[in-house]
């Protein structure tokens, strides 16, 4: 047998999960060491105390029972010509950030590649259900993020985790998803294009083995993957109680930095985030406050916005000033604007057509960022 | 669209108040019907406009007509006036589906074994929904709804019906509204005074034509009497590029805008009358999308 194919046997040994691995290289070294050990040194070492309480008779019985060669061959094989590569910690490919956290997955399947050695990444995540704010912010600073070459890094779940995927790929920048099901298994399935599109610049990565399904269990555990790999965890919108809040949780205890969007007092879907920035998470209004972290010779472009010199009439420029992220209904703006209707919406039509406003709901407005 | 409490009802009941008085010709056709539906109660003749607002749980039979010996269905009730669908996606789809077909024609046949009967079914359809099943979206903190329920509660209405709406708008809620001291509104009589008086201006146009509306242009008679400037013309080509508009809604937008000039006494179609129907162009259901 491969030496692959020992490590690829261990990461699925039913029930033998991340501890009782590690407890076995302690003892053994290697994976091909462990395939080849006996029934009566296991039962000998656990007698000497020496799995602590990791172990049971049927986690040995596992070991020494589950070693059909061809099964074990077979199997490796259809992973790799499914384009499925495989890493675990035995190989220095394993990225190094990684490797030193709690809890580090002992193999990862890989569709596209991993993050180099010398690859930024910036984790995006946030809430399901977000607002237009929300959805706005997260691929533009996604956007803005991947730009300069970092690589987003998030969950492919619905809302903040799509947009900030969605975000990167926009300016043909580099994202990654960490799955909480098998490798194989886009989840949600309506992301379907954003999962195959990723894989050309980044990557999808999970520890669990193709046809795994999705349970609700498997998710809290992915979040330690996605802030693992991360160089900072930015939070786009949270409530108080998210689940967002969980790999802000392993970020912490991993040594990241946290970044978090600010957004008004009264919005529920801010309040996780302002709690954060409250017990000193950094506030980021721009690109700018995590590219300066990241990037040591950044240098703020003078031309942030991307619009150049742009003139505009009087009557524009009112229009336009009071138009931001956050989408505002066309009513409110001609209530702030004091312009008619009818004369807005001409103001309206020609900042859209100019590419500096849009509507992202019929009739409600935001500042092209 | 517009959230609960923005008045979406009120609005459209209102409608008929706005719309030319009913001719004798017209009262007379109105009346034909609601007698055969049994309707006329005491009166002798049907003198407003009508105004129905069925249910969301109505049946197809009682929305277009049937039966044995066919009734004629809500939309032949709202013939010359308005026909109300509030909650539009709460509707069974098949049932709003069959709009389509009286919509285009201003009729509806109904085919029965031995013959088939056709009612007049002229009505202008007005329609409201909520912009999420809870209807308070984009205001995520009354709104829980997922991104993809939000998506799949506009997907209940086909495009095709979308598309055959010329005038589409989202309403903001109450209280936004109340603050709102703006200029002096426009009274229903006054109102009413303009769109008669558009109604002539269509009627003189079109003397030589078979037809009486806007709405009624061909995209031939379109060249004809919706001549654009310049201006206008390259106004509305970027729109049509940049907004990805189909040849279908690039009409309609013209039709609207002749309106709009209409109504604003303007033999020319300026940028101003172009950018307004284009701020009313009916969604598509990428709308929600990215
Ligand atoms: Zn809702």
């Amino acid at each position: 047998m491969d030496q692959m194919e020992y490590r690829y046997w261990l990461a699925n040994l039913p029930n033998i999960g991340v501890k009782k691995i590690e407890r076995l290289l302690d003892i053994y070294g290697n994976s091909e060491n462990i395939f080849r050990s006996t029934n009566e040194e296991l039962y000998a070492l656990k007698k000497e105390g020496a799995f602590a309480e990791h172990m049971s008779e049927k986690d040995l019985e596992t070991i020494t029972q589950q070693r059909d060669i061809d099964m074990i061959h077979r199997n490796y094989t259809k992973l790799i010509n499914n384009g499925i590569y495989f890493v675990s910690r035995e190989e220095d490919d394993y990225p190094e950030k990684l490797r030193n956290i709690f809890g580090a997955p002992y193999a990862l399947y890989v569709k596209g590649r991993l993050p180099r050695k010398q690859d930024k990444l910036i984790a995006i995540v946030g809430a399901r259900e977000c607002s237009p704010y929300g959805k706005e912010m997260a691929k533009y600073l996604a956007g803005a993020i991947a730009k300069e070459g970092i690589m987003v890094i998030s969950g492919l779940a619905r809302g903040i985790d799509s947009y900030a995927h969605q975000g990167a790929l926009t300016v043909g920048g580099g994202t990654y998803a960490i799955m909480g099901c098998g490798i194989d298994n886009c989840y949600p399935r309506e992301n379907i294009n954003l999962y195959m599109e990723m894989q050309k610049e980044g990557g999808i990565i999970s520890e669990y083995a193709p046809g795994i399904q999705p349970l609700a269990g498997n998710f809290p555990m992915r979040n330690r993957i996605i802030s693992g790999l991360s160089d900072g965890i930015l939070i786009i919108e949270a409530k108080e109680k998210s689940g967002s809040l969980i790999t802000v949780d392993y970020g912490l205890e991993q040594g990241k930095e946290i970044y978090a969007l600010p957004g008004r007092a009264t919005d529920h879907l801010s309040e996780g985030c302002n709690n954060l920035i409250k017990m000193g998470a950094k506030m980021v209004t721009s690109p700018k406050d995590i590219l300066e972290d990241l990037l040591p010779q950044y240098v703020e472009n003078a031309d942030q916005s991307g619009h150049g010199n742009i003139v505009l009439s009087a009557k524009q420029y009112k229009v336009y000033s009071c138009v931001n992220a956050d989408p505002k209904h066309i009513e409110e703006i001609s209530l702030l604007t004091q312009l008619p209707m009818e004369q807005l919406m001409e103001q309206l039509l020609e900042l859209e057509l100019r590419g500096l406003i849009r509507q992202t709901l019929k009739n409600f407005y935001c500042k092209e960022l | 669209m517009a959230p609960p409490g923005s008045g979406k009802t009120m609005l459209a009941k209102r409608i008929p108040s706005i719309m030319p008085d009913l001719s004798f010709e017209e009262s007379m056709e109105i009346s034909k019907i609601y007698s055969i539906a049994g309707l006329m109660d005491q009166q002798a003749l049907i003198s407003i406009r009508p105004f129905r607002s069925p249910h969301h749980t109505i049946t197809t039979t009682a929305l277009i007509g049937g039966g044995g010996i066919p009734k004629p269905g809500e939309i032949s009730l709202a013939h010359l006036g308005v026909l109300f669908l509030d909650e539009l996606p709460e509707f069974q789809k098949n049932t709003i589906e069959v709009l389509r077909q009286p919509l285009e024609d201003k009729s509806v046949t109904i085919a029965r074994l031995n013959a088939s009967y056709k009612y007049p079914a002229g009505f202008m359809l007005v329609s409201a929904m909520n912009p999420c099943s809870c209807g308070y979206y984009p205001d995520r903190n009354r709104c829980n709804c997922s991104v993809n329920h939000i998506k799949r509660y506009l997907g209940r209405i086909s495009q095709p019906l979308l598309d055959r709406f010329d005038i589409c708008i989202e309403a903001l809620q109450m209280n936004y509204k109340d603050l709102q001291v703006q200029e002096k509104q426009e009274s229903s009589e006054e109102i009413r005074h303009r769109v008669a008086q558009a109604r002539r201006i269509q009627l003189e146009r079109y003397q030589d034509q078979n037809i009486y509306f806007n709405s009624q242009l061909s995209p031939r008679t379109i060249k004809k009497y919706c001549k654009l400037d310049e201006k206008e013309q390259s106004l509305l080509e970027e729109a049509f590029n940049k907004m990805n508009l189909s040849a279908r809604a690039y009409h309609r937008i013209i039709k609207v805008a002749r309106t709009i000039a209409d109504l604003d006494q303007s033999e020319r179609i300026t940028t101003k009358h172009i950018s307004e129907a284009i701020c009313y162009r009916s969604i598509d259901q990428k709308y929600w999308g990215e």
